[in-house]
């Protein structure tokens, strides 16, 4: 048994990271950003279905108490109360996140630039990774990936070859027809994901269809795409950015759509953020954020091959068995 | 009933699937961005020895499977079934041939196996690493001929054929890498 007491990066990785934050704060500093820190602890939990928030335990404080899964609605708010460009570094938590590039405790780079779009928010990003040492960045549109692999168009083919391919490529796994951002996600996850950008060069992956959207805006020029964009990797998926939208009305749709989609999948719904609606309101100017994270960076710059390398304590938590620690992903 | 969600999945662990113990060798996280997760694993039938691939929405849980390893002393074939001791508490246990599989190929009497024990009968025997065992019958050996590559076939003391060097002699003991069936070595004094 490994001594628990030790960190699970070497000191020479932890080194790396804090070159690469330094490299980071220099990048944005540079570039006029003002760097904030935005709370941890929040009152409103996200409606996103495929998050949950950790919770403190009840009674710990009055009133219900989540850990944010991004400094999103907080930067948001800022922006709309006239921050200007502003960026963050920070912590961030998701329930039930354990695997070779995911823990439930990893660190979010995000930003946010007034004024631009998706296409100067891929420049942007570009730039980023350019200044870190990456080649410079090519985009392919998301059909046009989802197209390569699977030989079906995901703007309009049909329910139910989508089904057939999802479950083909998900043995055991009982797929819901109706469920389309699901089986995008799982086609998407498993066969398209990890072909991206897997020679080195980063690939800003755009054009995501609507019913991906999250918090982007509708693509006017084709309203069945999302302005979204990520970046990817190796293979690995390292950042998520949106050309922001900044109605309330809107957004408050998506979110009442989320828990409609989080009903059918048996969850629980999640109340919406009155402040961030209220934010939105009074006036977010247009603006794209991107969010990368940290960890995944590090690993794809410097080589690592499972997030444990490169955090200092990246199994505080995990539960001991009677067969010994349970983890999220083994070799 | 023991269950394990799958955040507790992890290579080695034993579940239940379709009824049938499994041994999960790999298990993957997948979660595309603000996607729904789900682990793949690659999992080994216990009983067949086949593997497939299976994918559970994160979260899913599954039934444990009862099954350990125990280390018991082969002791005889009474060509009904196979008989086998624990050296420490005497109590004693028997295997099928299906459970024995290739195992019997290289145990003569007295070998320390590893039983593979599903609900508390065995469904696997793993015989030590390498048997020392006694040609019975073969060709006999060529004198000299030590440097050509041929071989010859030759039956052991438990029925087994193998390939050995066309050197060796009828009754001679050599030793043999149970997990490939090949000859390793002539057996020192044994």
């Amino acid at each position: 048994m490994t001594a628990l007491w030790r960190p699970t990066a070497d000191i020479s990785a932890l080194t790396e990271r804090a070159a690469l934050k330094r490299r980071i704060r220099e990048w944005f500093d540079q570039r006029g950003f003002l760097e904030v820190d935005t709370p941890v602890l929040v009152a409103a939990p996200v409606t996103d279905p495929a998050t949950e928030n950790l919770t403190l335990a009840p009674g710990a404080a009055p009133g219900d108490v989540f850990l944010a899964t991004s400094p999103e609605y907080a930067m948001k708010r800022l922006l709309a109360a006239g921050s200007g460009n502003i960026y963050q570094l920070g912590p961030t938590f998701r329930a039930d996140e354990r695997g070779r590039y995911h823990r439930p405790e990893f660190t979010l780079l995000e930003w946010y630039r007034v004024g631009q779009g998706l296409t100067g928010l891929m420049d942007e990003a570009g730039a980023l990774l350019q200044a870190l040492g990456f080649p410079p960045a090519r985009r392919v549109a998301y059909s046009a990936a989802f197209a390569k692999v699977t030989g079906l168009d995901p703007l309009d083919v049909d329910n139910a070859t989508l089904q057939r391919c999802a479950q083909d490529l998900a043995k055991g796994l009982t797929l819901d027809e109706d469920d389309r951002a699901m089986l995008l996600d799982v086609i998407f996850g498993i066969a398209v994901g990890p072909t991206l950008g897997q020679d080195g060069v980063p690939m800003l992956l755009h054009g995501f269809p609507l019913c991906q959207a999250a918090l982007a805006t509708q693509d006017p020029h084709d309203l069945r795409l999302a302005n979204r964009v990520e970046i990817f990797i190796h293979g690995v998926e390292i950042g998520n950015g949106f050309e922001e939208l900044t109605q309330a009305e809107v957004q408050r749709a998506r979110f009442a759509s989320d828990n409609l989609v989080r009903a059918s999948r048996g969850l629980a719904p999640r109340a919406v953020d009155e402040r961030l609606l209220a934010a939105l309101r009074a006036g977010l100017p247009a603006c794209a954020g991107m969010a990368i994270g940290l960890e995944r960076l590090h690993m794809v710059l410097h080589s690592h091959h499972d997030i444990r390398s490169v955090m200092a304590f990246a199994d505080e938590l995990i539960v001991s068995t009677a067969e010994g620690p349970s983890e999220g992903c083994d070799r | 009933m023991a269950t394990y969600s799958t955040n507790q999945f992890k290579s080695g662990l034993k579940i239940i699937l379709d009824g049938a113990p499994y041994n999960i060798v790999e298990n993957e996280f997948v979660k595309p961005g603000k996607g729904q997760a789900f682990n793949r694993v690659r999992v080994r039938n216990l009983l067949t020895g086949r593997t497939v691939e299976k994918t559970f929405k994160s979260g899913d849980t599954v039934e444990a499977a009862d099954v350990v390893e125990v280390a018991l002393q082969y002791l005889y074939s009474d060509g009904e079934a196979w008989h086998f001791m624990n050296p420490e508490s005497f109590e004693q246990m028997t295997a099928s041939d299906s459970a024995m599989a290739e195992a019997s190929k290289w145990l003569k009497g007295q070998e320390i196996c590893t039983l593979m024990l599903w609900n508390d009968a065995p469904i696997s025997v793993v015989p030590p690493n390498f048997a020392i065992l006694a040609i019975t019958e073969t060709d006999p050996g060529l004198r000299g001929d030590t440097a050509t590559g041929g071989t010859k076939p030759a039956t052991l003391e438990t029925g087994a054929v193998v390939k050995v060097p066309l050197f060796v002699e009828p009754g001679e003991s050599i030793k043999v890498d149970t997990r490939t069936g090949e000859y390793v070595s002539r057996a020192k004094e044994e």
